[in-house]
């Protein structure tokens, strides 16, 4: 699948600003953007339920149009961020394509039962979808895309919003099918280390632009000057420098949240600290670090052998830590922490 | 006639008269609603407070006009259906129409956007997308359906005024209480209002049973 120049307004607000990409046969293609970056309206665009204000979309070679339309839409299927059921049983929900496409009762059931253990809910058939939890809901939606065995899997925001357990589900369905199918995964995340750790291709969107197409090591891997698109996304902070004895400085990143950076700078700058830099503790710890702050721990999201982490202390920072630690932390949502890290960790933009 | 048949007799006719009003209001009602609750189109709010608005008209005002339409004299006069069960059955229809068409039109509304979307992307046509979301409302058009039938059955201006409470002929529970009242035979009018509810309340029952049911308890 390609794109061409395409450009999506609403209104005055353009979601999408001249984006071009290609996606090969058999990618996963994770698009990796802040939130209102335009993750959503390219993913509708390519499942074919948006149409571009200007620019083209190739699917298998062929120009799409209003006629070829519903191809794109029986080839590929979106599973929406917003958790979308009908309100009837897993069953229902995951036979509710099959059956449009015209599938034997038999046939129908052999898929929904499959789809249903690629998401390890064997024998959900029967329960109301609505009545699920969050994370099981997401994966009767995965299944009920994976029913249709398109050529395209469209993903928005698959994990976000779920606890660990269910998000590492979800990610190992995703490479499964990739692996076992052939199946081509278009991911949008704004989860960094999600881009990095599942997909061989990745494609950076800021503002409804693409800032950078490549492999995930050439987005997220180089250090200076694509540090700062890499920045954008998190742990960076506007703040108001002031130039302390002893070349440090104090950075005010508002809500009461201060900062020593080994920096001499004054006045308004950004700063960047590394989620990997920073040491998460439960109890106050002595240590060298200049920046101790005391939070919540809003949001957990598991990447495999690491788990992301989201602490309020004021300000919202994102740390990475192993999962073992994050077991032997028992840590989870509401879980009050201290973050630390030394004045040298924190990086201008 | 015993008064326990003629009593029968008249919750029967109450039914069958109100039923058919909520069958005809439903059968033009129904598919007006969903278009509305469907489909955007200059003027959609203006369609939608007439009829929200037409909800609260009384029904002896509904009634009179009714009765002008359907006297001797009057443009229907030749259909001849003034004091027939037939005309309480249209007099109703034309009042519960207006709960029909905004109740579904705000269930088919309140659906989540997405399903459409979802449809959609699971291969659906713009026909079966629609229809998908209909589907995901119809515990709400139940709901109005059942609203319906309970305001015509409990109505009392339109079958008077239309159906002339005319023994073995027009009467129905309504204006049997009110007549029975009027003469002093409480006895008899309390009896006919506990039918009368009984009938509203078990229907309601069922439907509250059915639509947990639909929501998968």
């Amino acid at each position: 699948m390609e794109l061409k120049n395409v450009t999506k307004r609403f209104g005055e607000i353009t979601a999408l600003d001249h984006v071009s990409l290609g996606v090969g046969k058999g990618d996963i293609f994770t698009v990796v953007g802040p939130n209102g970056s335009g993750k959503t309206t390219l993913l509708r665009i390519m499942a074919g339920i948006e149409s571009p204000t200007s620019g083209d979309m190739y699917f298998n070679g062929e120009r799409v149009d209003e006629n070829s339309l519903s191809e794109v839409r029986r080839d590929s299927t979106m599973v929406f961020q917003h958790i979308a059921l009908f309100n009837t049983t897993v069953y229902k929900n995951v036979a509710y394509g099959l059956k449009l496409r015209g599938f034997a009762q038999k046939e129908i059931d052999g898929k929904v039962k499959e789809a249903l253990g690629t998401v390890k809910l064997q024998g959900y058939e029967r329960r109301w979808a609505k009545k699920l939890s969050g994370g099981e809901q997401q994966r009767v939606s995965l299944a009920r895309a994976l029913a249709l065995d398109t050529e395209i899997l469209l993903l928005d925001e698959p994990t976000a919003n779920l606890d660990p357990r269910n998000a590492s589900i979800i990610e190992e369905t995703i490479s499964h099918v990739n692996r076992e199918q052939g199946t081509t995964i278009v991911v949008a995340t704004h989860n960094m280390f999600q881009a990095k750790t599942l997909a061989n291709k990745a494609a950076l969107l800021i503002g409804g632009r693409i800032a950078q197409v490549g492999t995930p090591q050439e987005i997220f891997g180089a250090p200076s000057d694509q540090l700062a698109s890499f920045a954008k996304l998190e742990n960076v902070f506007l703040g108001v420098s002031k130039v302390l004895e002893g070349g440090i400085s104090v950075i005010d990143l508002g809500s009461d949240v201060r900062i020593e950076a080994a920096v001499r700078r004054e006045g308004e700058i950004t700063i960047f600290v590394r989620p990997e830099d920073i040491i998460l503790s439960k109890d106050q710890v002595v240590s060298s670090a200049r920046n101790v702050l005391k939070g919540t721990v809003t949001e957990v999201s598991d990447l495999g052998d690491t788990v992301k982490l989201r602490v309020d202390v004021g300000r919202d920072f994102v740390v990475q830590i192993t999962k073992r630690s994050f077991n032997e932390m028992q840590l989870n949502i509401g879980s009050k922490v201290f973050l630390a890290f030394k004045a040298t960790a924190v990086r201008i933009v | 006639m015993s008064l326990e048949t003629e009593i029968l007799e008249i919750a029967f006719r109450a039914i069958a008269v109100s039923g058919g009003a909520t069958l005809l209001a439903a059968s033009w009602g129904l598919p007006a609603g969903i278009l509305l609750g469907l489909k955007r189109f200059p003027g959609r709010s203006v369609v939608r407070s007439f009829f929200n608005s037409l909800m609260g008209v009384p029904t002896v005002s509904l009634g009179l006009i009714l009765y002008m339409l359907f006297s001797r004299a009057g443009p229907l006069g030749f259909l001849h259906l003034l004091y027939t069960p037939l005309a309480m059955t249209i007099g109703q229809a034309v009042l519960i129409t207006p709960i029909v068409v905004s109740f579904v039109t705000s269930t088919v509304e309140s659906v989540d956007p997405g399903i459409r979307d979802l449809a959609r992307t699971l291969g659906a046509s713009e026909a079966q997308a629609s229809m998908a979301v209909v589907k995901e409302s119809m515990s709400g058009v139940l709901l109005a359906v059942v609203a319906s039938f309970n305001r015509a059955i409990a109505e009392l201006g339109i079958a008077l005024m239309l159906g002339g409470n005319i023994r073995g002929v027009t009467r129905v529970l309504t204006t049997s209480i009110a007549l029975e009242t009027t003469r002093g035979e409480l006895v008899l009018g309390i009896m006919l209002t506990v039918i009368l509810l009984a009938i509203v309340f078990g229907l309601n029952i069922v439907v509250s049973y059915l639509q947990r049911r639909g929501r998968g308890a």
